[in-house]
């Protein structure tokens, strides 16, 4: 047997999802050959990756360099304790998308199963390639893949113009992104013209360029990943790109974005400066209030889940400023525990996030309809993806005992420790920034119940709903590997921060497992401080439950009848009475009212036929983006001067510029 | 986890299941005396109690399995919550299991479910008083997770039990912050446990009721288990309030004699806080349902400014 070390198995992984796409294109019009074959080929590998990844996380980083790549600078390749956390957290979320995709992708959607099955398994692979990438062409061609492959997959669908929309806004926002990033390591090699990571991370950049670069990683890779003010594209091409699709871009595409933000900033510039982390913290907060403010108003499923992955990563980039900031400090532990909730909260969000998109494309499926207001009470035609949403829906409102609450813990225990800082002013900015911190918390809880209320609970507002019909056992299959993820997460947090310490020790040279207090429990620092222990937790909150249901049983009789519902004795109602997501938004959208752009209308009340209408913009596009617009419009308007649609005038420009050329070559 | 701890924790919440309608009573009956009313007697509850449990439940007919389960799994967290909460003594097994932020969690574990159950049905009121209640609670978490870490950062540390340790049984010092925090809690915990002045507990009223207009559907046995579980939520409240401003008389580490003597001292405070929850409630009117975030945003900017004091005088 071939000896082979864990980038050689990744890499293999990364060819095997790149082969499994190209298979599809030899029956392109079959969905049933990709459905039953390709995809759930396609999970295994993804299964087979986070398991190289689990086994090269408490490895040596090991190297590998092909022989592809421009002449002198071949593609090297590097997995490292951080490379693989996110591939365990790609493989783990492909495996459960991909077989839900085997049930879910039809040939009736408009790009050919073949095609499609093509760009998903190339969209996969890239981001495994992104991960392992340890030079700036290989990190950018496979990041530009990323881009692209994930681009068809959004238009997909591409007959409707606003889906082509979306995917035109997506494609330009990434690009934007990748600019910034590329400069970013320009920046980096700082003139050596070295462009391998290993270059970049025994160089010593002077501060000024440091920050410089800092900068064009927070820009670059925050487009990708939807932070304020560039996330304006999330709640575009969510809706926009088939299910599946949606859920390993917000799961996985994102969080892409925030490896490659941690690996510029604590790997490859080495040295982070304490005021980089209170700029990535004020952006991260401020993206997450704004995200869950909005997500809280919305109408559509898909967009309310883009919204809150704005708000989740969000949480992500503000948990990353934390730790910059100990770090800058040079409080290792502290560094180490804010870090670990940031990469806890990374993979929380994977697994709920893409558990929900995948529920909302069964709901899309079964009722075709997005919007909530013509859902409701789907937990009867639909058991199994009501229960499956219920546990993500639990776990993204960030409630014990499931895995979101547990990432927010370490957060807030990072936010509690921070009075020891040095900075007096930092000092007193933290307080507000935990504040911020629980009222996002408290929103997603608010929001999550709008969204599984409104879509399961209730009356179904549609008649056409009664014909629902629950999911198939492929996507069953994906929807609860996904919500077993959600649950283990949540109860063997010891077992994840043992899994975490590696990186932690790569980038702060500390851990905080050695301080716990046994397995059953989670005791960042230390046990006096704070501790928790979820299976204790559940265990006794299990047994009062239980105890409560039998005590009744046992001492009282156990008749029910059923009967039409109470309502204080208003015997009229009907679906239509219940409230709309509309209706649900509405505390939020008076007390938020600063935050939206509100236009609307009311009808008077003698009106016949009374119209209400109201839309809550994003300020966004109105201060920044259609302003940019409109500039380019204008600049775009001059330039047309030059085009005369006239072939000799064309042959004139290029004799010009070759003669412009020669003057400078000589 | 030693017999004794066991032994203390599973008294502590006996007692909590037990004295928590006792509580209820008590404020009604304070609130009676004070609008010169005849009180129903201080055993009332128990009496509502026993004949819902004795009554047939009465389901809407699209009622889901969501909605039956829900009252067992409110009960459930709230008993959770009291025997996190340390009302008898500090150093309990259970402890170490859940800190504060935990109780929060859990606490939002149960309107969660109590919101989704009066969603169920699809109801007008039922999924008003949702809608309300998630307002509240929206605005009213973050400003008790906020007076939570205001007392954590004193004591440093966020286990009730260690912060009840550090403001009770070492030196006395008078901290502003808790002030501050003192006055956010007893409006948290208004709104929180559908009082006056942001929800009525004796109203029907359509249009200003909040909790009420959740558990409309409920009947039976169901609707006592949530009467019950409410009962529980003004105690947790109550002991945890106690608990944070005034800390004296728990026991420390379940010493046995500590804790006998620990219970006449509680019934005594939460005897005091009842009458004080009346006379609160007597001297205020009923907000509109949009004045409520004013309130909350009060209660949550004294957290926020609790927390500035604590780092700016006393850190």
């Amino acid at each position: 047997m071939i000896e082979m070390s864990s980038i050689d198995a990744g890499l293999l992984a990364a060819g095997a999802w790149i082969a499994i796409g190209c298979c599809g294109l030899a029956a392109p019009r079959s969905a049933g050959f990709a459905g039953r074959f390709l995809y759930p080929a396609g999970a295994a590998v993804g299964v087979a990756l986070a398991a190289i990844a689990l086994f090269a996380l408490f490895e040596p980083p090991s190297t590998r360099v092909l022989p592809l790549g421009l002449p002198d600078l071949p593609f090297h390749a590097r997995l490292d304790a951080l490379s693989a956390f996110f591939l365990l957290l790609l493989g783990g979320v492909a495996a459960g998308v991909s077989v839900f995709a085997g049930g879910y992708l039809r040939a009736d959607q408009g790009s050919s199963p073949g095609l499609v099955c093509l760009c998903y398994h190339l969209f996969l692979a890239s981001m495994a390639l992104v991960l392992v990438a340890d030079d700036a062409y290989f990190f950018m061609v496979a990041w530009e893949t990323m881009a692209l492959s994930s681009f068809f997959l959004v238009t997909s669908d591409h007959r409707h113009a606003e889906i082509r929309r979306a995917g035109y806004l997506y494609i330009l926002i990434a690009h934007i992104g990748a600019i910034s990033i590329l400069l970013c390591f320009g920046a980096l090699q700082a003139g050596t013209g070295n462009y391998t990571f290993d270059g970049m991370r025994t160089l010593q950049l002077p501060a000024g360029w440091a920050t410089v670069a800092f900068v064009l990683a927070l820009a670059g890779f925050g487009a990708k990943a939807g932070i304020l003010p560039l996330h304006v594209w999330l709640p575009e091409a969510h809706p926009a790109a088939p299910s599946p699709v949606s859920a390993l871009m917000s799961a996985v595409m994102l969080k892409t974005a925030i490896y490659g933000l941690m690996r510029v900033t604590l790997d490859l510039i080495g040295f982070p400066v304490w005021w980089w982390g209170v700029i990535a913290l004020a952006v991260g907060l401020a993206s997450a209030l704004f995200g869950i403010i909005f997500a809280a108003v919305q109408t559509d499923m898909k967009r309310l889940l883009a919204y809150s992955s704005i708000e989740n990563i969000g949480l992500i980039v503000a948990g990353f400023g934390l730790t910059l900031l100990f770090r800058g400090f040079g409080m290792g532990t502290l560094a180490a525990l804010a870090l670990t909730a940031t990469l806890y909260h990374c993979l929380n969000h994977a697994f709920f996030k893409s558990l929900l998109f995948l529920a909302t494309g069964s709901v899309l499926h079964a009722t075709s309809e997005r919007s909530l207001g013509r859902l409701g009470g789907l937990i009867h035609r639909m058991p199994w993806v009501a229960w499956c949403a219920l546990i993500g829906t639990v776990a993204i409102a960030g409630l014990p005992p499931l895995n979101g609450f547990v990432s927010e813990w370490l957060l807030l225990q990072a936010f509690l420790f921070t009075p020891d800082l040095p900075q007096g002013y930092v000092n007193l900015l933290v307080p507000v920034a935990a504040a911020a911190v629980a009222l996002t918390a408290a929103l997603s809880g608010y929001v999550m119940v709008k969204f599984f209320g409104i879509v399961f609970l209730g009356q179904p507002r549609d008649e056409a709903l009664a014909q629902a019909h629950d999911a198939g056992p492929w996507e069953r299959a994906g929807l609860v590997w996904l919500s077993a993820a959600c649950i283990v997460l949540g109860l063997i947090p010891h077992a994840v921060i043992n899994m975490l310490e590696p990186i932690t020790r790569q980038f702060t040279g500390y851990g905080i497992s050695g301080e716990m207090r046994g397995w059953l429990f989670v005791a960042p620092i230390e046990p006096e401080r704070a501790s928790y222990s979820p299976l204790l937790f559940l265990a006794v909150a299990t047994a009062l439950i239980l105890a409560a249901w039998l005590a009744v049983r046992a001492f009282y009789h156990g008749r029910a009848r059923r009967a039409p519902s109470w309502d204080c004795g208003f015997p009229w109602q009907n679906a239509r009475m219940q409230d709309t997501a509309d209706g649900f938004g509405q505390p939020v959208k008076v007390v938020f009212q600063p935050a939206f752009r509100i236009e609307g209308e009311a009808p008077s009340p003698r009106d016949s036929r009374p119209q209400y209408r109201e839309t809550a913009d994003d300020r966004f596009w109105f201060w920044l983006y259609l302003p940019v617009a409109r500039l380019v419009d204008r600049l775009t308007g001059l330039v047309t001067v030059l085009q005369r649609g006239r072939i000799s005038i064309y042959l004139m420009y290029s004799f010009a510029t070759l003669l412009v050329l020669l003057f400078f070559v000589r | 986890m030693n017999l004794a701890g066991a032994t203390a924790q599973f008294t502590e919440l006996l007692l909590a299941l037990l004295l928590a309608p006792l509580l209820t009573g008590w404020v009604n009956q304070c609130r009676a005396w004070l609008q010169n009313r005849s009180a129903p007697g201080l055993l009332q509850p128990y009496r509502v109690l026993a004949k819902l449990f004795e009554k047939e439940v009465v389901l809407a007919h699209n009622a889901s399995p969501l909605f039956r389960s829900a009252p067992y799994l409110i009960f459930g967290c709230l008993a959770l919550a009291a025997a996190i909460v340390p009302t008898l003594s500090t150093g309990l097994p259970l402890n170490a299991a859940a800190d504060a932020i935990a109780l929060v969690g859990l606490l939002a574990l149960a309107r969660f479910f109590i919101a989704l159950a009066g969603m169920d049905v699809g109801t007008s009121f039922g999924t008003l008083g949702a809608r309300r209640e998630m307002m509240v609670g929206f605005l009213a978490e973050p400003a008790l997770l906020m007076v939570l870490f205001t007392a954590s950062l004193i004591s440093q540390s966020s286990s009730l039990s260690t912060i009840v340790d550090a403001l009770g049984h070492r030196e006395f010092v008078i901290y502003p912050s808790m002030a501050f925090a003192g006055v956010a809690f007893t409006m948290v915990s208004l709104a929180e446990n559908a009082r006056i002045p942001v929800d009525n507990p004796a109203t029907h009223l359509e249009l200003t009721m909040i909790h009420e207009a959740m558990v409309l559907e409920y009947s039976g046995r169901h609707l006592a288990m949530i009467e019950w579980a409410s009962s529980l939520k003004l105690f947790v409240y109550s002991c945890m309030g106690l608990a944070l401003f005034f800390p004296f008389g728990i026991a420390q580490g379940g010493d046995w004699l500590g804790i006998v003597l620990a219970l006449p001292v509680l019934v005594l405070k939460l005897a005091a806080g009842g009458a004080a929850l009346a006379v609160i409630e007597m001297m205020s009117a009923k907000m509109r349902i949009f004045r409520a975030p004013e309130f909350l945003g009060t209660a949550f900017l004294l957290a926020v400014l609790a927390m500035l004091v604590h780092v700016l005088l006393e850190a």
